[in-house]
């Protein structure tokens, strides 16, 4: 509870710039509409004002600011409008019995969170795979590791598509395996580079000691390099399971899918809804805070289980 | 296991002939052993004593097979180190009691008796007896971090001890311990030894430790590693604390100081 605070303030903070940034963001849509419904306007004429700034065109329209809290179509809404928005595609939807229909987040959501999940899976088993051979093979090492770290430096939008066409070629129906690949592809690469860490973390003498026992290669990866390497995988899955959702996401932006929450904000993009842009992004960062969280927990118990302290 | 007969009648346990071993480094080659000789035999207690870079340590990784000589001759138990490695013919204590945290003390004590398939009931009755060994009863369930530095190494003792090797290979176990309780493990040391009679090699930086654990002191000197004096302690098997009062005893702590100042003069 002692973190409360700090977390309010912060959130308070977040919410305030936000709700600050709504008049400037929003004050030329309003000015154009209230000049339309008859309202003296300075200067006159939507034409004339493209080249005036947006804060002498408040500082000249004191009046007409506050209309650019309640516009139907906001360049960027108010935090009250998404959360009324957020409420009518999550909780009214539930309360209606509609939680599955296709106007629904929880439905999008879901859609996200099983290709996030599938990636998460393929991801992290190619990056413990990888580790270990990287671990025990000094080629692999050399021959492998320098494309892990081009791989990533790939704009992942940029391959996506490709991604698609290739799964589309050799014969894959549906959105879903091309999805869970995009999102294995960003999500492998932090828990590589962490299990080669954790893998090699024991120490000359640990290594030492198992080879006055002699101590076979099997032996000594199950019982020394494999369990040294548990705290370095939770950190890791931590960052891969955000890369994960992000890869979902970015990989239904370019696929013309039509649900999941990537598609959402492509949706919202082309019709000029930024309110639907924004409750699915608000709705992706509550997803990715409670895949975290529930690593986070995990990571805790595993490791108090496991005898690790602190 | 075959023994050496040593001329006196006891067995070698460990013998070393002109055993040299040189690291080539980008700086040229390194003589870290250089032409040493000596006869370790059942139930000696031999410390290692000398400066950094004497080769003490080196000299035991030898013992154990974990650095390979470039000339001369070493056996173990008759045989080569690497036979004896795989005989699992010595318990290794590194300075580091490097216990597993994600184990028990029990646990890590049974790591090695894991490894060579030793049966459930036969861990279980290892891992009582050592404990009782290192006076650690009662400390089976705790976990590394909830012990002392000193417990710790005396754990780590326990885990060497628990296949009945009839050698004890220490690297300067207590090196990072304090005062008060390295007298303490000291004096345990001697009691565990006094009553499993092992061979005990003992490499340390400390000459009242030396002498009151040796039954020989190897006193070794630098650049190139080498034996400058071995000394055979007059003390008694049996040794209080305050043995380290009696003239006896500053008489052979003496003799190793004037052993290491020699041994620094070529510098």
């Amino acid at each position: 509870m002692r973190n409360l605070l700090p977390i309010l303030t912060v959130l308070a903070a977040i919410v305030g710039i936000w709700w600050l940034a709504v008049a400037p963001m929003n004050v030329r849509p309003a000015l154009d509409i209230a000049e339309r419904g008859g309202a003296v306007v300075v200067p006159e004429g939507s034409v004339e004002r493209r080249d005036v700034s947006v804060f002498k065109l408040m500082l000249d329209n004191p009046s007409l600011v506050a209309a650019g809290y309640d516009l139907k179509r906001p360049r960027l809404p108010t935090p009250a409008q998404v959360g009324e928005e957020l409420w009518k595609t999550t909780g009214a939807m539930v309360a209606k019995g509609r939680a599955w229909s296709k106007r629904s987040l929880i439905y999008h959501a879901w859609v996200t969170l099983q290709s996030t999940l599938w990636g998460f899976v393929l991801g992290t088993t190619v990056g413990i795979l990888g580790a270990v051979a990287i671990v025990y093979s000094r080629v692999v090492d050399m021959s492998v590791m320098p494309w892990a770290i081009i791989s990533q430096t790939v704009p992942i939008v940029a391959l996506a598509p490709m991604i698609i066409v290739v799964s589309n070629q050799v014969g894959i129906e549906g959105r879903g395996v091309p999805k869970a690949i995009i999102s294995a592809y960003l999500c492998f690469f932090p828990v590589l580079v962490s299990m080669v860490k954790g893998l090699r973390s024991p120490t000359g003498e640990q290594l030492d000691l198992l080879k006055t026992y002699n101590t076979s290669g099997v032996q000594s990866f199950l019982k020394l390099r494999l369990p040294a390497s548990v705290p370095y995988l939770f950190t890791a899955l931590k960052v891969g399971i955000a890369a994960a959702l992000v890869g979902t996401i970015v990989g239904e932006l370019p696929t013309g899918a039509i649900s999941g929450l990537g598609a959402r904000i492509l949706i919202g993009d082309q019709f000029g809804t930024p309110l639907a842009i924004w409750s699915a992004l608000i709705c992706a960062a509550v997803l990715a805070g409670l895949l975290v969280t529930l690593i986070d927990i995990t990571q805790r118990v595993t490791l108090r289980k496991m005898g690790f302290h602190g | 296991m075959t023994m050496t007969e040593g001329e006196s009648g006891v067995s070698t346990v460990i013998r070393a002939k002109n055993l040299s071993l040189t690291f080539e480094t980008n700086d040229g080659p390194v003589h870290a052993l250089k032409d040493v000789n000596l006869d370790i035999n059942k139930g000696d207690f031999v410390s290692f004593i000398g400066p950094s870079g004497c080769g003490k340590t080196t000299f035991l990784r030898c013992m154990a097979d974990l650095e390979q000589p470039t000339a001369g001759e070493i056996t173990v138990n008759g045989v080569s180190p690497e036979e004896a490695r795989k005989a699992r013919a010595y318990g290794y204590v590194f300075q580091h009691a490097g216990l597993y945290p994600w184990r028990t003390i029990g646990g890590n004590i049974r790591l090695p008796l894991e490894i060579m398939g030793i049966s459930k009931a036969e861990q279980d009755a290892a891992v009582k007896e050592v404990l009782e060994l290192v006076h650690l009863e009662g400390f089976e369930k705790k976990f590394p971090w909830q012990l002392s530095g000193g417990m710790q190494q005396r754990a780590s003792i326990a885990r060497a001890l628990a296949f009945h090797a009839d050698i004890l290979l220490m690297d300067e176990p207590f090196g990072a311990l304090d005062e008060i309780v390295r007298d303490h493990l000291n004096e345990q040391l001697l009691e565990l030894w006094a009553r499993t009679n092992k061979t005990i090699g003992f490499v340390t930086h400390s000459i009242p430790e030396a002498v009151y654990l040796s039954t020989k002191i190897v006193v070794m000197s630098p650049r190139p590693g080498r034996i400058h004096d071995v000394i055979e302690s007059t003390l008694p098997k049996e040794r209080p604390l305050d043995i380290r009062d009696s003239p006896e005893f500053i008489e052979i702590s003496h003799r190793v100081r004037d052993g290491l100042r020699a041994g620094h003069e070529n510098d």
